[in-house]
């Protein structure tokens, strides 16, 4: 039993619960783990699933570095309890390469969309997010809502550049991440 | 973080039952202002109970206003149709609100709750009267360009950091919230407490309140409406000032208005004098100026916020020229 439990005030709180276990379906693959109710979804990720790609910046929501999908809508992880997420279906960075890049990735690479690369995995993450919005009518409309991911080195305009031509490729980013979820899926029967 | 004990219910009911037992029991819904607060240690809920899953989450049109369900995200009231047509300055004030990530996760009534950004309030190293009442306020001596120049004093004039609030008000919104007492609706306006006695205490909610719709009066729709965001940079960002404007028009004639301001107040601000100076007047550039002018009226300034106050009226000016039809090509 934790100490607050002990604290004469938290007798008025029935049946107080501060360790579970979660199920959390990340990139297709479902995973059970116990957490304590504190745990983020970014560090659940990170730290227990070992998923490093999702990057931890500021912890407060304000530079996206942890942008994931969860049930098809971006998000800051930094901002979400794991316990919240329970039966969610995330979709993280790693969900995205299986031998060969997502759309947006190779964007990225062709247009020099990153130089540390530490904002970079947000930065993809957000912007299928965006292309599935469809906010993406022009530049001033991608770059309003990219707004949420900073990038220290100022990689913005070609960040721009990366997204419109991913888009102008024609190729379909929610395919291209089914496709990779479904490749997961299998590798992850094949094993077991 | 302190550990805090987790409930996620299913059932507004059992949601005020819990919360009504204690003050260190507290809801989370989107949750984007709550982590903060929980990272930075400036809240230490025994409790928190997940309203995720209570529904409230959508808009709905009745023949006399739109109700918006408490826990529809921002991002999707900001996108429906109905409120983009009827009420512009509230779609506007959500577009404009936190990052597109942010919006899809925050609740609109969390957002209206969300705690100011004042430094101190969320430096716990730091006295601060809001966060530990009687400790203080570092603001009044030290780093106060983002703090309130309206309803404030030398105990807290930490300034409401939200948008959403201010153009409900122009829309003369109400909040529906149940609680242990039963059923009753809160004028948005009245929502809010003056920090005067109590900086820690900011809105007339009790323990176990849930707010679980916002309703936005039909009338409010037959008024053209505006929301003007003045900030440090151009996106994802508080506002230094904002004016929400609601007028409703026969010619150039101004029938009926609201005028609303955020950004400057210890909570979000209507300005009946500035309304009292337009209705029945025709909207031109020149009422438009003196109107702007008797906005900062009573507004006081310590220190760095002092350029608010003149920012505040050109605000206001600006947004009643844009709803006017008379902005410098930078109509809405």
């Amino acid at each position: 039993m934790l100490e607050v439990d002990r604290d004469p005030a938290c007798a008025a709180i029935p049946h107080p619960q501060h360790a579970f276990e979660v199920t959390l379906t990340v990139n297709g693959e479902e995973h059970r783990l116990p957490v304590d109710a504190r745990t983020t979804l970014l560090d659940a990720l990170r730290d227990r699933l070992h998923l490093t790609g999702t990057k931890k910046g500021c912890g407060l929501g304000q530079c996206g570095a942890c942008t994931v999908i969860v049930d098809g809508r971006r998000v800051v992880s930094c901002l979400t309890l794991a316990v919240m997420n329970q039966g969610k279906r995330i979709e993280t960075i790693e969900g995205l390469g299986n031998g060969s890049l997502h759309p947006v990735q190779q964007a990225f690479i062709d247009h020099d969309a990153f130089q540390c690369g530490y904002c970079t995995p947000g930065q993809i993450m957000s912007a299928i997010g965006l292309i599935q919005e469809g906010r993406t009518r022009s530049d001033d409309e991608i770059r309003e809502n990219m707004s949420g991911n900073i990038c220290r080195c100022g990689a913005y305009t070609n960040i721009v550049a990366a997204i419109k031509d991913a888009i102008a490729r024609g190729l379909d980013p929610r395919e291209a991440m089914t496709e990779a979820v479904e490749a997961i899926r299998q590798d992850a029967e094949r094993g077991a | 973080m302190v550990p805090f004990s987790y409930t996620a219910v299913t059932n507004p009911n059992d949601a005020m039952e819990r919360a009504a037992r204690s003050a260190g029991v507290e809801y989370i819904a989107g949750g984007t202002d709550m982590l903060q607060l929980l990272q930075e240690g400036v809240r230490a809920p025994m409790e928190l109970v997940d309203i995720n899953g209570i529904g409230f989450d959508d808009v709905s049109v009745a023949v006399d206003g739109v109700r918006i369900g408490a826990m529809a995200r921002l991002a999707d009231v900001a996108d429906d149709p109905t409120v983009r047509e009827r009420f512009p300055a509230v779609a506007e004030a959500l577009h404009e609100s936190a990052s597109p990530q942010v919006r899809n996760m925050a609740s609109v009534g969390g957002n209206l709750l969300q705690r100011t950004r004042c430094l101190y309030f969320r430096d716990v190293t730091t006295p601060c009267n809001k966060r530990e009442p009687g400790s203080g306020c570092s603001a009044w001596f030290g780093q106060n360009r983002i703090n309130a120049v309206l309803g404030g004093s030398p105990d807290c004039f930490a300034a409401y950091p939200g948008d959403l609030a201010v153009a409900l008000i122009a829309m003369d919104a109400e909040v529906m919230v149940s609680g242990p007492t039963g059923e009753r609706t809160i004028l948005v306006e009245k929502l809010h407490r003056d920090p005067s006695e109590a900086p820690h205490i900011e809105t007339v909610l009790k323990p176990g309140d849930l707010i679980t719709a916002i309703w936005i009066p039909l009338p409010a729709a037959g008024r053209r409406s505006h929301y003007l965001k003045v900030r440090d940079r151009a996106t994802f960002e508080w506002a230094l000032t904002s004016a929400a404007v609601s007028i409703g028009f026969d010619g150039e004639r101004v029938l009926d208005v609201r005028v609303a301001v955020g950004g400057v107040g210890t909570r979000p601000w209507r300005l009946p004098h500035v309304e009292a100076m337009l209705i029945d007047r025709n909207l031109d550039r020149d009422l438009a100026r003196a109107a702007g002018e008797r906005a900062a009226d009573g507004a006081e300034s310590r220190g760095e916020n002092a350029f608010k106050i003149p920012l505040l009226k050109k605000t206001v000016e600006r947004a009643l020229l844009r709803i006017a039809g008379l902005g410098a090509g930078d109509q809405p």
